[in-house]
């Protein structure tokens, strides 16, 4: 593996700046575990550095670490040679780190230009001048090429704004250093261009960023320095231009790489099946979301679902499994019309859902593994028929150990699990209802590139063994890895269906995205 | 660009755009509107029903009546605002009232003793802001075990009422400043300019601010860095000096100290306050609001007794009222968390 633990402080001559954060030996622990155990990490004035690792690596704890939401057991942090003790986020505004956390942590029932100025509004006599914090608002925010009324309520807006207003209000303090976990998550392609002129632009002044993102070509594209986590333990820092994909991703991970790049290779479904599909939609119409939509989910088939955000994927994926009303249109399954009235009817027909909110419309994070995964099973039951305790826990031990549930502990509450984790439990809970379709919503979101793998594998292996798997995903690359036939999706129509293998990611990207944008 | 879509208002443009302006900064007033509009809309019924309703000695008695409750009102909106809740504003009026009426029976001055019972209304705020934020009992909780202290502490100091003869006090209900036909008495200034300060330091000061953005959620103040422990501490004890002086203006307006008076007043406040438009939950709401919500119910109740009907009618309606009010706030949310989507 190329890259040693910082390569730099054995090379004097490539970084003769200091760095202006540097943590030493940092050390987190949650009860007897490590969360992080003995983690380096420096920051140079005027570079964008990507922190990677799985989640669970302990990247999240890390950035805590440094803005002072938690306290290091052991370790050293000095910002501009002078040693730090920060025992909140306030301490650490205070010396010029200023962070923009992964969930929007915005108040919606503020004022845009309260949101960036709360505890430090300008003031003027004896009161709080609002006239100045709008205008300072509207400068900060123009400077992010965001032009909105400053005096608008947060909780109007969309999220991809309501995350540019995050770094707004990181940057319009003296800023130093810049923390952005997973920055990116919610913005969309236009949006994350405008990110990254920002970004450069504070690079350029000097302020040192970190910049966490599960995007690769994002890192790339930024970064100039990587530093890597693996369970809690420092891997590497390397320099993004000297360290080759294939071999970050080995770091991340810790094995072979090559299962990554592999494509599931079930085979597609015969001809036949696909002139009988399973479950076959006409003209659905839900909402403004979708519209004279119709979609044939076939047996053994992964029918992979490419769109942008808002074009109407998720409400169709919804409407089809009975979670949302349809306005108009039919289902049939297997030849006969069948009305599907919500997630329950969908349930006793085997159409069930994964949403794309796995925190809010999947884990229930203080049940244990044990029940998130038997609750549908107990449900689809009904409250009479009790399933027994030990039978429940013979069935949920065999779905941890036949998705690689990890920890594989059955008491656990689904909350502590990783992202990947929880999704293979949210995968478990619906196939222990012996489901005939599966349809899954953005089921790789937010997880970490093995976890990432696994899931996939997993959808494979689900429609070789006769499932048919509606699969949604905003990665184009996984929705061909995984995907039979692609349907493609724009402004609430579906485009065309076609074969995966005709595709290539960049053909895909066409077709996915508006014509007009194309012509630019 | 996608976010060029929001484009700031121009002054040419529509009433479309204004209106659409106006809702994105204000959408939060719309309860507050509506309660303005019950309000009209119960005064110029009441006027067509009885003739002598309107009149400027009756909407004077509506402020003076209520002064203590506005008060109450007030305290309570800062709690609520950052999403606790306080029960114990009525017994803690009882206790101050009382304390006030035994202290000044037995000659302390009045410059001691009204000082001495606002402190004593703070301390038992204090307690349960204490008790909300460090020992992390629910608000609810922490309020009610303020209520039974504080009726409890009221029957230490007087199991009767106590007359109050000092002139200071009696001063405050007695004079009369007269505007035309209207009139006004100190203790009605002391309630405007509560409600006045109340204005100032929510929407001029961090710590108002602070208390809204608690309630919009706090461990996103938490991690704005705001002083959060703080303002919940404090949001309590200015409900408590808030119910030690609706104590002073209550022995005011009635001229003696009584360990029974406020048992349920706490709820006629909670009542005023969701009234006036300010949510449960926290973060949404205005003083002017719960000073509306305030007269609101006194209408109703001064409606009642023009009609000659049981005062138990003012329960039922401002139930009633308070059920359409609160089925509205859900509505509103509802449909704000769906345009975020």
């Amino acid at each position: 593996m190329p890259g040693r633990r910082h390569p730099a402080r054995d090379n004097g001559g490539m970084d003769r700046a200091r760095p202006l954060l540097e943590l030493t030996g940092a050390t987190v622990r949650f009860g007897r575990d490590a969360a992080i155990d003995d983690v380096d990490f420096r920051l140079f004035p005027g570079e964008v550095h990507s922190l990677m690792g799985e989640n669970g690596a302990g990247k999240s704890t890390l950035i805590k670490a440094i803005t002072g939401a938690l306290p290091l057991d052991a370790g050293v942090l000095t910002i501009g040679g002078e040693r730090m003790h920060f025992t909140s986020p306030h301490d650490a505004l205070g010396a010029g780190v200023s962070t923009v956390y992964q969930e929007i942590d915005l108040l919606p029932n503020l004022s845009v230009a309260e949101n960036i100025a709360l505890g430090r509004e300008p003031r003027r006599g004896i009161g709080i001048d609002w006239k100045r914090m709008r205008e300072n608002a509207r400068a900060t925010l123009a400077d992010l090429g965001l032009d909105i009324d400053p005096a608008s309520m947060l909780g109007t807006h969309s999220l991809a704004v309501q995350q540019l207003v995050a770094i707004a209000r990181a940057i319009s303090i003296d800023v130093r250093v810049l923390i952005l976990d997973e920055p990116t998550s919610s913005l969309d392609l236009d949006e994350v261009a405008e990110l990254f002129r920002v970004i450069r632009d504070l690079k350029e002044r000097g302020v040192a960023i970190m910049f966490v993102s599960h995007f690769l070509d994002q890192v790339y594209e930024l970064c100039d320095r990587v530093t890597v986590l693996r369970d809690g333990k420092l891997i590497g820092e390397y320099l993004t231009q000297e360290l080759l994909r294939i071999d970050l991703v080995q770091a991340m991970l810790g094995r072979n790489a090559a299962e990554l790049t592999s494509r599931t290779d079930a085979s597609a479904p015969t001809a036949a099946a696909v002139e009988n599909p399973y479950l076959s939609a006409r003209d659905i119409t839900a909402g403004p979301g979708i519209t004279r939509a119709d979609i044939d989910l076939v047996k053994s088939d992964v029918l992979g679902v490419a769109g942008l955000l808002g074009s109407g994927r998720t409400e169709l994926a919804r409407a089809i499994s009975g979670i949302d009303r349809l306005d108009s249109g039919v289902i049939r399954i297997e030849g006969k019309d069948v009305k599907i009235t919500g997630p329950r009817s969908g349930m006793s027909k085997g159409v069930v859902y994964s949403s794309e909110n796995r925190r809010t419309e999947g884990i229930i994070s203080d049940l244990s593994v044990l029940d998130n995964i038997t609750l549908a099973l107990q449900a689809d039951r009904g409250v009479f028929r009790q399933i027994p305790l030990g039978r429940r826990r013979e069935l949920a031990a065999s779905w941890v150990e036949a998705l690689d549930i990890r920890p594989p502990d059955l008491d656990r509450p689904a909350g502590t699990l990783s992202g990947g984790n929880q999704q293979k439990v949210l995968l478990a809970r619906l196939l222990a209802l012996a489901p005939r379709v599966l349809i899954l919503d953005e089921p790789t979101r937010g997880i970490d590139v093995g976890a990432k793998v696994e899931i996939q594998n997993l959808v494979g292996e689900m429609a070789a063994n006769g499932l048919s798997v509606m699969f949604i995903s905003a990665e184009l690359e996984e929705v061909l890895r995984v995907a039979h036939r692609v349907m493609i999706l724009r402004d609430g129509v579906v485009v065309d269906v076609l074969d995966a293998e005709s595709l290539t990611v960049d053909s895909l990207m066409a077709l996915v995205a508006r014509p007009d944008e194309l012509d630019e | 660009m996608a976010t060029s879509v929001e484009t700031r208002p121009k002054p040419d443009q529509g009433l479309g755009a204004r209106y659409g302006t106006f809702m994105s900064r204000h959408s939060s007033l719309m309860p507050t509107f509506a309660a303005v509009a019950i309000l009209i809309v119960l005064l110029i019924g009441a006027q067509m029903q009885f003739g002598n309703f309107l009149t400027a000695r009756n909407m004077s008695a509506l402020l003076l009546d209520n002064a203590y409750l506005v008060v109450l009102a007030v305290g309570v909106t800062f709690v609520i605002l950052t999403g606790g809740i306080d029960l114990s504003v009525g017994s803690v009026m009882a206790f101050t009232g009382i304390l006030l009426a035994s202290l000044l029976a037995q000659g302390v001055p009045a410059i001691i003793a009204i000082p001495a019972v606002l402190l004593g209304g703070a301390a038992i705020g204090l307690m349960i802001g204490v008790l909300v934020q460090y020992f992390n009992v629910q608000p609810f909780i922490a309020s009610l075990a303020g209520l039974f202290l504080a009726r409890g502490l009221a029957f230490v100091v007087s199991l009767s009422s106590i007359k109050v003869e000092e002139p200071a006090v009696l001063w405050l209900q007695r004079t009369r400043f007269t505007i035309g036909e209207f009139y006004i008495t100190p203790t009605g200034i002391i309630a405007l300019l509560v409600v006045a300060l109340a204005v100032y330091i929510l929407h001029w000061t961090r710590f108002g601010r602070t208390v809204y953005a608690i309630g919009g959620g706090e461990q996103s103040a938490r991690l704005m860095g705001l002083a959060v422990a703080r303002t919940k501490i404090l949001v309590y004890v200015i409900s408590g000096v808030c119910g030690g002086l609706a104590g002073l203006l209550l022995t005011a307006y009635s001229g003696a100290g009584y360990p029974r008076n406020g048992i349920g007043t706490e709820l006629d406040a909670i009542a005023a306050v969701v009234i006036g438009g300010t949510l449960l939950t926290g973060g949404t709401g205005y003083v002017v609001g719960s000073l509306i919500g305030v007269l609101v119910y006194g209408t109703i109740k001064k409606i009642i007794s023009f009609m000659g009907a049981e005062q138990s009618w003012t329960q039922i309606i401002i139930g009633i009222l308070l059920l359409l009010f609160i089925v509205v706030q859900r509505v509103i949310v509802a449909r704000s968390a769906r345009r975020r989507r």
